[in-house]
């Protein structure tokens, strides 16, 4: 697959290509499908389940897998961890990227998408929590597009600007931080005004916390994860210093997300203590929590910790994976699988093929843009203009 | 449910039950009492043992509400075979509850139950829904955007969505026959029901009105006014010969208005708009100190490294100096000597 950036004359019929071809013409086609028939005609939605994976993996899980981008630069820019200033931009382009994506997927999912600005701007309805991820959501697109130009206006070679934007870098960074507080944690708590249809392992007073604390390894495993793809296909765009740190990052957010982790781990516990679930977990409901808990979360958190130990990149990769798909598995779990648990069977909620196929569509997007931009802007490199400039 | 004494609930912030119009809000904000309702506010009284399933309900609201006519008329009663719950198409629904030792068969009408401080409107991020001071809930469909979040929000399944509509779905849901209401007419239902079991009136007089029906038959009534407490308080309240968990109706819900669940999230908004600036500047500064002492301490280092070099250079050279004057004058000495001694010898020869 990275040949044929290699050598650009080449057919474009390269595999990469052609799936992604196919991908993105039956996403059009049911694009078109949802804005001249309704969400009815793709969807599996109804009135007792409203809320599907257009929500539960775009959004939720899109928003959490985006957060390397405040991670990474708060690392990298307020602690001083200047040995990862080359995974700053990777992580803000696809943060970047996610969260436009997931603004997208938004447009498919809710009634009248042009009126998305009518909560900021006509009638903010700010008892919701609803309002305050709207609204956070909406302003950190706004800095993250703004700390990821630096890398197009080097490419388009707009130098004053670019330095200009660069110096605000400190106080983006910590704007971003606060914004992706307040919505990560409100993401967990728009599940809060429905005790009755959560199901109580998941249900907690805690889940701000819970989804605010996983969100920081959702995303140092998302940029280790991403890094491992990059190197695979992207290799010959990465310059001596990217390479180079490029190992060091891989383990220092190992180290970073399996002590995240366990502090997740052990909210967790205090969340269970303080409601007395330890009873639930012997319900099958219980196995479905442990296995999250412990196979997804558990796991890889000691994993990660081997792979440090053992400066094992391979064990860093696979836990990283894991706890991808752990939090992938969480999100879904607290808006659709435990969401409704009470109802029966033949009322619960299963995606049609077309909402998942809206979904790898909207994913596959999101891969074409960051491999066009990354074989083009300076992400994995220096600008020769700019080097050690920042 | 035991009805206990009304909790304390101290109201945080959020001003809740999500309306502008309201003439209370500030006065509620600042209290520490929970929200009973706009005084004078109307409701309604479903009293299920009077109800006897005729569905003439369903068809009053289908036609003050312009409703698509159903599939099947509504004297068809065997549509009541099934359990259902409101849709876009019908606000309300009556269901058929079956008992196993002879008791009689219960019918239960079923539609937005005009929370005192609605899950829907506290949950809507535009305001489209809130709590109108007749006592109904009502909807604004040129606000919506559609997200669906109300009905998530809903603990009674409720409202419901018109999801083949591809560019202007609104959410439908009973909003009490408002406008009828304000032009002094009664609600649909209200108005066609032949057996009395829907009373329209002031919520606390309909209260009382249960509590005396309650007192005067005790074996015909379970003792509770369902939606007298039940998250907050609703508008709607019903009286049952069974245990309500049984005619559908959620004895989990507690007593709590659905904004307390979400009020500690939106308090903990100021915290963290307030301190992460102040804390993550001081982090910034800490670890640009570490960075600078670092460095100083890297040129110290230098330096020091540099002037032990010199010192030693300089009593090398002192020693070689020395030792070079020394030598040299050994070797002066060592001339003299020869000379003299060349002197000597001359003198002798
Ligand atoms: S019953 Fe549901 S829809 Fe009706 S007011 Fe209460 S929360 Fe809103
Ligand atoms: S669907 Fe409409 S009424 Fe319901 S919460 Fe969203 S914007 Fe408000
Ligand atoms: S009209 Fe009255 S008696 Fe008939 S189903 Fe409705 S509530 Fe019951």
């Amino acid at each position: 697959m990275p040949q044929e950036t290699n050598i650009p004359n080449k057919s474009i019929l390269t595999p990469f290509n052609v799936v992604a071809g196919i991908i993105i013409l039956a996403g059009l086609v049911i694009t078109v499908l949802r804005f001249t028939k309704g969400l009815g005609a793709v969807t599996n939605l109804d009135d007792n389940n409203p809320w599907g994976i257009w929500i539960g993996f775009d959004l939720l899980c899109g928003v959490a897998l985006a957060a390397g981008g405040y991670v990474t630069s708060a690392a990298c820019y307020i602690f001083g961890l200047k040995r990862y200033h080359s995974a700053v931009r990777p992580a803000i382009l696809t943060a970047f990227l996610g969260y436009a994506l997931v603004v997208l997927a938004l447009h498919y999912d809710v009634g009248r998408p042009w009126r998305l600005p009518y909560p900021i701007f006509l009638s903010p309805g700010t008892t919701s929590l609803l309002y305050e991820v709207g609204l956070c959501v909406f302003l950190y697109l706004a800095v993250l597009f703004i700390e990821y130009s630096p890398a197009a206006l080097e490419w388009l070679g707009l130098k004053k600007v670019r330095n200009l934007i660069v110096r605000m870098t400190l106080v983006l960074t910590i704007f971003g931080v606060v914004l992706s507080t307040l919505h990560q944690s409100s993401l967990g708590a728009l599940f809060m005004i429905a005790p009755s249809k959560l199901h109580p392992l998941w249900y907690s007073n805690y889940l701000p916390v819970y989804f605010f604390i996983s969100s920081i390894f959702a995303g140092l495993s998302m940029v280790i994860f991403e890094g491992t793809l990059a190197h695979r296909f992207l290799h010959h765009k990465m310059d001596a210093t990217h390479l180079r740190e490029s190992e060091g990052v891989a383990l220092g957010f190992s180290k970073a997300a399996s002590f995240v982790m366990m502090g997740y781990l052990s909210v967790k516990l205090i969340g269970i203590s303080v409601d007395n679930n330890w009873h639930l977990l012997f319900t099958g409901w219980g196995l479905w929590f442990l296995l999250e808990l412990i196979g997804f979360v558990a796991l890889p958190a000691f994993l990660y910790s081997l792979a440090v130990r053992e400066r094992n990149l391979r064990w860093a990769r696979w836990a990283a994976a894991l706890s991808v798909l752990g939090v992938v598995l969480n999100r879904l779990n607290i808006s659709v699988v435990a969401f409704n648990w009470y109802l029966p069977s033949a009322q619960r909620y299963v995606p049609s093929w077309m909402e998942i196929g809206t979904s790898i569509f909207i994913v596959t997007l999101g891969v074409v843009i960051y491999r066009f931009i990354t074989t083009r802007m300076p992400i994995f490199y220096e600008h020769p203009d700019f080097r050690h400039d920042i | 449910m035991g009805v206990t004494r009304r909790k304390f609930l101290g109201w945080v912030g959020a001003a809740a039950v999500g309306t502008t119009s309201m003439m209370v809000p500030k006065a509620r904000a600042a209290s520490n009492k929970h929200f009973e309702g706009y005084p004078g506010s109307f409701g309604v009284l479903h009293d299920t043992t009077r109800c006897i399933g005729c569905r003439k309900c369903e068809e009053a609201c289908n036609r003050v509400n312009d409703l698509p006519s159903p599939a099947r008329p509504f004297d068809d009663l065997t549509v009541l075979e099934n359990p259902r719950r409101t849709s876009a198409a019908a606000f309300t629904v009556v269901n058929r509850f079956e008992s196993d030792a002879g008791e009689p068969v219960v019918f239960a009408k079923n539609q937005c139950n005009h929370c005192l401080e609605p899950a829907c409107a506290s949950a809507c991020f535009v305001r489209a829904l809130r709590k109108d001071k007749t006592g109904a809930v009502v909807y604004d469909a040129s606000l919506c955007v559609g997200c669906r979040y109300c009905m998530v929000a809903c603990p009674f399944n409720i409202p419901a969505y018109e999801y083949d509509e591809p560019l202007t779905p609104r959410i439908r849901k009973c909003h009490l026959c408002q406008f009828r209401i304000e032009k002094g007419l009664l609600p649909g239902c209200v108005e066609t029901c032949p057996t009395e079991a829907l009373a329209f009136g002031e919520r606390d007089r309909l209260l009382k009105i249960a509590r005396q029906r309650i007192d005067k038959f005790p074996g015909r009534y379970v003792d509770h006014v369902y939606g007298e407490r039940e998250m907050g308080g609703t508008s709607w309240l019903y009286l049952s010969p069974r245990p309500f968990n049984q005619i559908a109706m959620r004895e989990d819900l507690g007593v709590q208005p659905a904004s307390r669940f979400t009020s500690g999230p939106l308090s903990a908004v100021p915290i963290v708009v307030g301190l992460w600036p102040v804390l993550l500047t001081g982090i910034y500064a800490i670890s640009k100190r570490k960075d600078k002492i670092a460095q100083q301490e890297r040129i110290e280092a230098v330096a020091t490294t540099v002037a032990d070099a010199n010192d030693e250079m300089k009593t090398k050279m002192a020693e070689l100096k020395d030792k070079m004057t020394r030598e040299r004058e050994a070797m002066i000495n060592l001339e003299i000597k020869k000379a003299l001694k060349e002197a000597a010898e001359k003198e002798d020869a």
